[in-house]
């Protein structure tokens, strides 16, 4: 019998690869926090963690919720209440779940689209429902346009498993990083001279990191590009609940269904609960698609992503109450756009530039002025410095991959006020004592 | 647009170098050009609303190979990836039919008693009731702590670490080495955990091989694994068929047999995967078979895996051996076996998606990890395991309890087969009986044995998993779950089934 002395049986190439883009900095300054976590009481000179972009401000909305409705997460008294749940693993999903997701995605968006629950597949997160879409539209070796800056974990969730790559269409400052059909234009035809097969483009609206949401203009400029190129649109709306005013938001969903001559079957919408629900740790993702192709495959595929049948019970429960969905809805949309206010009033008194945000858990902030090269390098340099030493983790652009170095994605929804405030007087100092600094050289 | 130089027939010596190749490929150029300029005119009929929007189009550069834009549905839209438009097309196999039919017309004692019998689906409803005493006791505390600080949704919404909670990890850990009866301990740290066993199978197997590789599979086997090796990581499976006359168990010679059939393919085969206990067939490998199966991977250099999901569901006198357990020797490198595990099966939450990877290899830990992020578990669902499994004292109980009922339901299902001339497999774990009904087949055969089961299906409102769907090599076998159905359900699901028999034993 052989022993094997010595050799290991190969991994693959996947496993091996590092596609999964988990070495950037945006994952490196978490791993800075984890190793030294502030907190008011125990820890007043750990990192605080601005790297997250988790909602926290209405928890206690939820949490109140729970509390005055046991009923929500008991299995009730009925005697085949709790086994029809433990046995249900039917992909389709709780009718009654996806009727509540229905209808949540359109109070977000007030009314101004319908979403039909027999087209909306469950996932354990949009993390899945972004993987799943690019196996579903794309094969190895074809290609996906993304607008840049983008989040840091499409690297991972678009191209690690699925083969596919991305062609990021670079946004400038110098028209607030809004995509334009130009770049788009230029980006396909630029693939196309490489011979790569474009199969979608790929739209988070509002935009992580950028915290806007795209203007209706544009959405109509996309979705007549995508029609001509024949091409589908994935428009990842994860924070779409997270649009301080409601009427800034508008949803493809909106347009689709008025243009005609828009083939529908090559758009699809990305959701989740993480965001605008503040509950990433549930695991709910859903795929919204017009096309009935995707709807199905996407649900044979969702095996191996499904929610947890207790989670869409207790969550089919609370989302039903039209009544608390709209008060949390209004709430949560309020509160965020106070915190934003306030962390770009403080921003500004410490004579730091933000781009005009007017969604999402996080501000885009300029910090140009304090690289010592406007590079990668000196990008990287200052990130080093604002976590070792002002001990904020913030996500430098350049792991999401932003054409002009210096902006930062700085995340404020995932603390306490406190917090938030402790955090914003260390950056002030940072700003005052560089400048101070510069003077004296 | 390329120029395609037309076949080397047109040029090679007719009319030289301009008439035999340079008009032609003009020719051929004008023509494709021509072509492409028309292939995206509007079918006459269109309607004319699209004109309508047009306005509001004017904004776009026309594009020179567009003379007017589609109008929604006269137009197909972007195709779907190749690997896509197979699911969709994809016929539902017999495993699927079957549970369809069921979900119309579901079998229920009192409100609808002569709907279709489900014995198709793996789910164990024997000891439901255990957990549900235990929920109804412990739910509050566990979901979301006693006092109102710890109803903090805090503690159950943010993300969690990557690869499940740390609590959860022991108490898995500790659930599966109780299952084993003590005989291996597992370590936490190399649980990596996922919504249930199927993406944990698909997880691992994107860790292992690459596209166009493949896995041997000791055949009959789980069905499912069809799906959830071969749908995205473009694995291949090559069965490595067992046999009854050698009681269905595996066979290093088969193994070998298959492994250099695959070599002489050009097939990289790079691991072994098997059932232990086995799905469909129920038997449990002997500490010998282990022994040798991992001489044999790693005289290849092969990874192993041993998906034991059924390791908690054991009735027979046999005992289970775990892999793990032939890895405490010491005699073999354990960086080449993993294990698949998950509540689905031995606690009887499919519903919740709770599955596991357990890896003796730091890399495929870390990647492996990483690629939790596709499948997590839901935390309260998390929570609420930490808290059941934590019971000790219920675990043992129902874990007890749970393979009693076991036993005695297959005892009445193989004793009532037997008085249909059904004979059972001797199995001694999981939910099945494996029944051979070849003596009942029309014609010895993959047809003769659909035949069969969907007259048991349609006639006598059974839902039986064929034989076929699991790739067993000899027709007739069919897979027969025990655990959904009450002991006062038997004899009607018998009486039924006799009805069929005996018409197709009368033609034989």
């Amino acid at each position: 019998m052989a022993r094997g002395i010595g050799l290991e049986a190969p991994l693959s190439k996947m496993a091996n690869s590092n596609a999964h883009g988990e070495e950037s900095p945006y994952f490196a300054g978490w791993k800075a926090y984890n190793e030294n976590p502030y907190d008011p009481k125990e820890n007043p000179t750990g990192v605080i963690q601005m790297g997250l972009a988790e909602n926290q401000v209405s928890f206690d909305l939820l949490e109140n919720y729970l509390e005055e409705h046991p009923e929500a997460y008991n299995w009730g008294s009925g005697p085949s209440s709790f086994r029809e749940n433990a046995l249900f693993q039917d992909y389709h999903g709780l009718q009654t779940f996806r009727k509540a997701m229905a209808s949540f995605m359109e109070k977000i968006r007030s009314g101004r689209a319908k979403f039909d629950p027999d087209r909306i597949v469950l996932t354990a997160g949009a993390t899945a429902t972004n993987e799943l879409l690019t196996f579903i539209l794309a094969d190895p070796g074809d290609a996906l346009l993304v607008p840049t800056p983008y989040y840091p974990g499409f690297d991972r969730d678009l191209r690690w498993r699925t083969g596919v790559s991305i062609i990021p269409i670079p946004c400038h400052s110098s028209n607030s990083f809004q995509l334009t059909l130009q770049s788009l234009e230029t980006a396909f035809a630029n693939a196309e001279a490489l011979n790569l097969k474009v199969k979608a483009l790929l739209i988070t609206n509002p935009s992580n990191p950028l915290g806007i949401s795209s203007p209706r203009s544009l959405l109509e400029d996309i979705l007549n590009f995508i029609n001509t190129k024949k091409i589908h649109l994935i428009s990842d709306e994860i924070y779409s609940g997270s649009v301080f005013s409601s009427n800034d938001f508008v949803s493809v969903a909106e347009i689709v269904e008025d243009r005609i001559h828009i083939n529908s079957k090559q758009v699809h919408i990305v959701y989740s609960l993480s965001k605008d629900l503040g509950l990433p740790g549930f695991r709910v993702g859903a795929l919204y698609s017009y096309n009935d192709k995707v709807v199905k495959t996407a649900r044979r595929m969702s095996s191996f992503s499904r929610v947890s049948s207790q989670t869409q019970k207790m969550l089919s429960f609370m989302l039903s109450d039209e009544e608390f969905t709209l008060k949390y809805i209004k709430t949560n949309r309020k509160r965020l756009k106070e915190r934003h206010s306030r962390i770009v009033d403080e921003l500004r008194n410490s004579g730091i530039d933000c781009l005009k945000g007017n969604a999402g858990l996080f501000c885009w902030v300029n910090l140009g002025e304090f690289l010592e090269q406007k590079s990668t390098e000196g990008e990287l340099k200052l990130w080093k410095v604002i976590v070792d030493e002002v001990k904020l983790n913030i996500s430098p652009g350049s792991s999401c991959h932003c054409s002009e170095a210096g902006w930062f994605r700085v995340c404020f929804a995932n603390m306490s006020q406190e917090t938030l405030e402790v955090a914003l007087r260390r950056l002030r100092e940072f700003a005052e004592k560089i400048r101070a600094t510069k003077k004296i050289s | 647009m390329r120029i395609i130089v037309p076949l080397q027939g047109i040029v090679q010596g007719r009319g030289g170098l301009i008439l035999g190749s340079l008009i032609p490929c003009a020719l051929l150029y004008f023509f494709q050009f021509y072509l492409k300029r028309n292939r995206s005119s509007p079918p006459p009929d269109s309607p004319s609303a699209s004109t309508a929007n047009l306005p509001e189009l004017t904004g776009i550069p026309r594009n020179s190979s567009r003379t007017s834009l589609p109008t929604r549905g006269s137009i197909r839209p972007a195709p779907v990836s190749s690997r896509a438009t197979a699911i969709a097309r994809a016929s539902d196999s017999a495993y699927y039919t079957g549970w369809k039919k069921w979900l119309e017309d579901p079998y229920h004692p009192t409100s609808n008693p002569d709907g279709i019998i489900q014995l198709g689906l793996s789910e164990n409803h024997l000891s439901l009731d255990l957990i549900e005493e235990w929920l109804a006791a412990n739910l509050q505390k566990s979901l979301l702590g006693e006092k109102r600080g710890d109803l903090s949704i805090c503690g159950l919404a943010t993300y969690e670490p990557l690869g499940g909670l740390m609590d959860l990890k022991m108490v898995m850990a500790g659930f599966m080495s109780k299952i084993m009866r003590g005989s291996v301990s597992f370590n936490p740290a190399q649980i990596i955990l996922t919504a249930g066993a199927t993406p944990a199978i698909e997880a691992l197997s994107f860790c292992l091989a690459d596209p166009g590789n493949a896995f041997l599979v000791p055949s009959p086997y789980y069905p499912g694994f069809d799906r959830d090796i071969k749908l995205r990581t473009g694995i291949e499976l090559i069965p490595v068929h067992c046999r009854s006359s050698n009681n269905f168990s595996l066979s290093i010679a088969a193994l070998e047999r298959e492994y250099k059939q695959a070599k002489k393919r050009g097939i990289k085969v790079r691991a072994v995967l098997l059932s232990n206990p086995s799905n469909p067939v129920g038997n449990i490998l002997h500490r010998e078979t282990l022994y040798d199966l991992l001489s044999f991977v790693t005289d290849k250099n092969l990874h192993l895996i041993s998906d034991e999901v059924y390791a908690g569901s054991t009735y027979g006198t046999e005992e289970f051996v775990s892999i793990a357990e032939l890895l405490d020797t010491g005699v073999f490198d354990n960086s080449r076996v993993h294990i698949i595990y998950g509540l689905s099966k031995d606690l009887s939450l499919p519903g919740f998606r709770v599955g596991a990877i357990y890896s003796y290899n730091e890399n495929v830990i870390a990647a492996a990890s990483k690629l939790t992020r596709f499948s997590s578990i839901s935390l309260p669902t998390q929570h609420l395991l930490v808290s059941m499994l934590s019971d000790t004292k219920f675990v043992e109980e129902y874990l007890k309890v749970n393979r009693e009922r076991l036993a005695q339901m297959h005892a009445l299902f193989v004793e009532g087969l037997k008085q249909l001339g059904v004979e059972c497999f001797k199995s001694s774990g999981g939910f099945y009986c494996w029944v051979d009904m070849s003596k009942f087949l029309k014609s010895y055969s993959v047809k003769g044995e659909l035949e069969l089961w969907e007259n048991i299906l349609n006639v006598a409102k059974v839902v039986l998993t064929p034989g076929a769907s699991c790739h067993c090599i000899e027709p007739g076998w069919f897979r027969c779950c025990f655990t959904t159905v009450t002991e006062r359900d038997v004899p009607l699901v018998m009486n039924r089934i006799s009805k069929v028999l005996k018409d197709h034993k009368a033609t034989h």
